[in-house]
């Protein structure tokens, strides 16, 4: 019988299969043989050769590694929290009942839609220009005009600013989380006489940390993949104010042609986004309430 | 603790056009647990949770102890709720639920821990103050969410439908302990359910609901023996009081004589006043028979029935049918007994366990005029006569109590 059978098993899962070897696990095992070659993009395969370690030592040495690496913590550790944070915030405004809230919802998780695109970093290469939109306003306001992509702090800001615009996916999450609490809980504290401030320290936000850890975990990952909003808006300047590891290893890659050296950086991200997010799991049994704990 | 009346006074409640609750006038007097009873949506709930606080009467007021609480913050009634659900916080030990109350209000950390240690020693919940709810069983959490409410020394205690998410030996039991923790604490207790069982066997007074309005008030025997209508008479008792299509033939001064299952049979009401009921010859009635109240005539009479030799015939309601089912239940069976009136409806009669009968046996069923309740057509009784506290009550008034230890 055909249905029962092994092979047919196999093909109907084979799109996902095929899918996966080609796109994922080729990349990832190439990736790592070419990290330890000395692989230039412009030469044919047969000419590298294995270097060992010698990548990994030569990451070690550079400095431009040891900023982007800096630069890329801090873009980290800014966004997470500032976006988590303001998702957060938004979900529970959109979980109160309000009249046209489906509509509200909507409009706060457009940008997410739109926000990782290309076309959105650029307008905000316009926004954030010399005589773009905000030094306008400003100027209406008789403040002076601020350098934003030119100042380094003020480069970082816009492309943390361009990354928390897209706060949706996480508000969705928390808004579903939000939901999940059981309206009872809400009124069981009521008549216990907490306020609506103890009400969310005490019981929301405790049940929320799942959802909260969930959403983590998404957001740290992305984080350190971040590519489009400075390889768009300050193309990683200035002085390398903005040079994220994913733009770093797309320079080596595509514009030094040291496929060799990308493909070590990018197993140097790999190891960076593994260890953040072992380390959170490992937190997380301190902070975070599973319903389904004992 | 303190025993508190709680007073409802027009209380009506509206969702958007649809209306829950209508003017409703209640009086609740301290120390009475008060029983809340209806099918489900007659609005019980929700007047619970108007008086709680946790949604506000589009008219009426509501009085605790005197005080108007009708816009008070539900905190600030010196009301405790027992959920359904529990509601316990999935996040906090037991002792941290029981005390969560006291904690926000600012109680001292020892008097916080004195109070879950005497609420939970009530409840034997003392093993199990550092767990978390989730590790409890059902019975546990509701013992939980009871002690929840004990800690806060409240003078109300409210329960919405507590037992109905447990299993029927633990609901029994739980049940039992609710009446003692009434007894113990002596507080007003306010109880909803739609189980007859439990308000049967726990209230001081029930008040059956039905479509947002409150249909009879009075304590457990006088509705069960006196139902104001046709509902309630349906309601109460299990299985309910068999109803049966009759007619008016007499209405003198006195007495009712009616046609009951298409004139085949006949039944005289002695204690029936038609003057005040306004019932005429050829109304049409309804006679409510309790089940327990039919006997096979073959039988040893029930003590309510009496012999039909020794006593005139229209005392006497005899009904033939057909048995089409018999339910043993052990120490008593459920004949269902289809009549061979015009209408054939089917009858309940609860018989003794033992009793050899088969489906298809030919049976008489009598009962006593007397026990025999009557309801006009728009459903209100016609004759609430028969004496709660007469001479049916050694009787009449194990019946709910047998019902409820089932």
């Amino acid at each position: 019988m055909i249905y029962g059978s092994r092979t047919s098993g196999l093909l109907y899962l084979s799109p996902y299969l095929i899918g996966l070897a080609v796109f994922t696990l080729f990349p990832f095992v190439a990736s790592l043989l070419l990290s330890f070659s000395d692989y230039r993009l412009q030469d044919s395969l047969g000419t590298a050769h294995l270097i060992g370690l010698e990548n990994y030592r030569a990451i070690l040495h550079d400095r431009t590694f040891g900023k982007s690496l800096i630069v890329t913590l801090i873009y980290v550790f800014v966004t997470v929290p500032l976006k988590l944070a303001f998702a957060l915030f938004i979900a529970f405004v959109l979980n109160f009942r309000l009249r046209a809230i489906g509509a509200f919802r909507t409009a706060y998780y457009l940008p997410s839609i739109l926000g990782g695109s290309v076309a959105i970093a650029v307008v905000w290469r316009y926004v954030f220009a010399g005589d773009g939109l905000i030094n306008q306003a400003l100027a209406w306001l008789g403040a002076s005009p601020i350098n934003w992509l030119g100042e380094p702090a003020y480069a970082m800001f816009s492309i943390v600013l361009l990354r928390l615009w897209q706060f949706g996916s996480a508000m969705v999450i928390f808004l579903a989380g939000l939901q999940g609490i059981p309206s009872d809980l809400y009124e069981a504290a009521r008549l216990d006489g907490a306020s609506p401030w103890q009400v969310f320290r005490r019981i929301t936000l405790p049940l929320l940390t799942p959802v909260i850890f969930f959403n983590f975990i998404m957001q740290v990952i992305q984080a350190f993949q971040e590519f489009n909003g400075p390889y768009v808006i300050t193309g990683g300047g200035p002085l390398k104010a903005t040079y994220l590891l994913p733009l770093m290893i797309y320079e080596e890659a595509f514009k030094y042609f040291e496929v060799g050296y990308a493909s070590a950086l990018s197993w140097c991200l790999f190891v960076l986004v593994a260890i953040f997010t072992a380390i959170a799991f490992r937190s997380s049994k301190h902070w975070v309430f599973y319903a389904g704990e004992k | 603790m303190t025993r508190r009346s709680v007073q409802l006074a027009g209380v009506s409640k509206q969702f958007g056009s649809t209306r829950v609750i209508h003017d409703v006038n209640l009086r609740i007097e301290p120390g009475e647990l008060v029983v809340f009873v209806g099918p489900s949506g007659c609005g019980k709930s929700t007047l619970l949770r108007l008086i709680a606080g946790l949604e506000e009467p589009s008219r009426g007021s509501i009085h605790i102890s005197g005080r108007d609480v009708t816009h008070t913050h539900p905190s600030k009634r010196g009301v405790a709720m027992v959920f359904q659900s529990y509601a316990l916080y999935p996040h906090m030990t037991v002792a941290e639920n029981m005390g969560f109350g006291l904690k926000i209000q600012g109680t001292p950390r020892e008097e916080i821990a004195t109070r879950v240690r005497r609420a939970a020693e009530i409840l034997q919940l003392e093993a199990l103050l550092d767990r978390k709810p989730r590790a409890l069983s059902g019975g546990q959490r509701q013992r939980v969410a009871i002690g929840r409410a004990i800690v806060r020394e409240p003078d109300v205690f409210l329960f919405d439908e507590p037992l109905s998410n447990l299993d029927a030996a633990l609901r029994g039991q739980m049940r039992v302990e609710i009446a003692r923790l009434h007894a113990r604490l002596g507080a007003t207790m306010i109880y909803v359910t739609h189980d007859q069982v439990e308000a049967m066997t726990l209230a001081s007074r029930i008040v059956v609901l039905n479509g947002g309005r409150i249909e009879q008030v009075g304590s457990p025997l006088e509705l069960y023996h006196r139902p104001a209508n046709l509902f309630v008479a349906g309601f109460l008792g299990s299985p309910r009081m068999n109803f049966l299509a009759a007619r008016v033939v007499r209405a003198e001064r006195g007495f009712l004589e009616l046609d009951v299952a298409g004139g085949s049979m006949r039944v005289t009401r002695g204690h029936a006043q038609p003057a005040a009921s306004g019932l005429s010859v050829g109304d049409l009635v309804t006679v409510g028979i309790r089940p327990e109240r039919l006997s096979l005539q073959a039988m040893a009479p029930h003590p309510a029935t009496p012999a039909p030799n020794d006593t005139d015939p229209q005392d006497v309601l005899a009904l033939r049918g057909e048995v089409t089912l018999l339910e043993r239940l052990g120490s008593e069976a459920l004949a269902h007994i289809r009549s061979h009136g015009e209408r054939g409806e089917t009858l309940v009669a609860k018989l003794p366990g033992d009793l050899h009968l088969e489906p298809g046996a030919q049976v008489t069923l009598t009962t006593a005029a007397s026990s025999c309740h009557v309801f006009d057509a728009t459903g209100n009784a016609v004759d609430t006569q028969t004496p709660v506290n007469g001479p049916f009550v050694a009787d009449s008034s194990s019946a709910p109590l047998n019902e409820a230890s089932r």
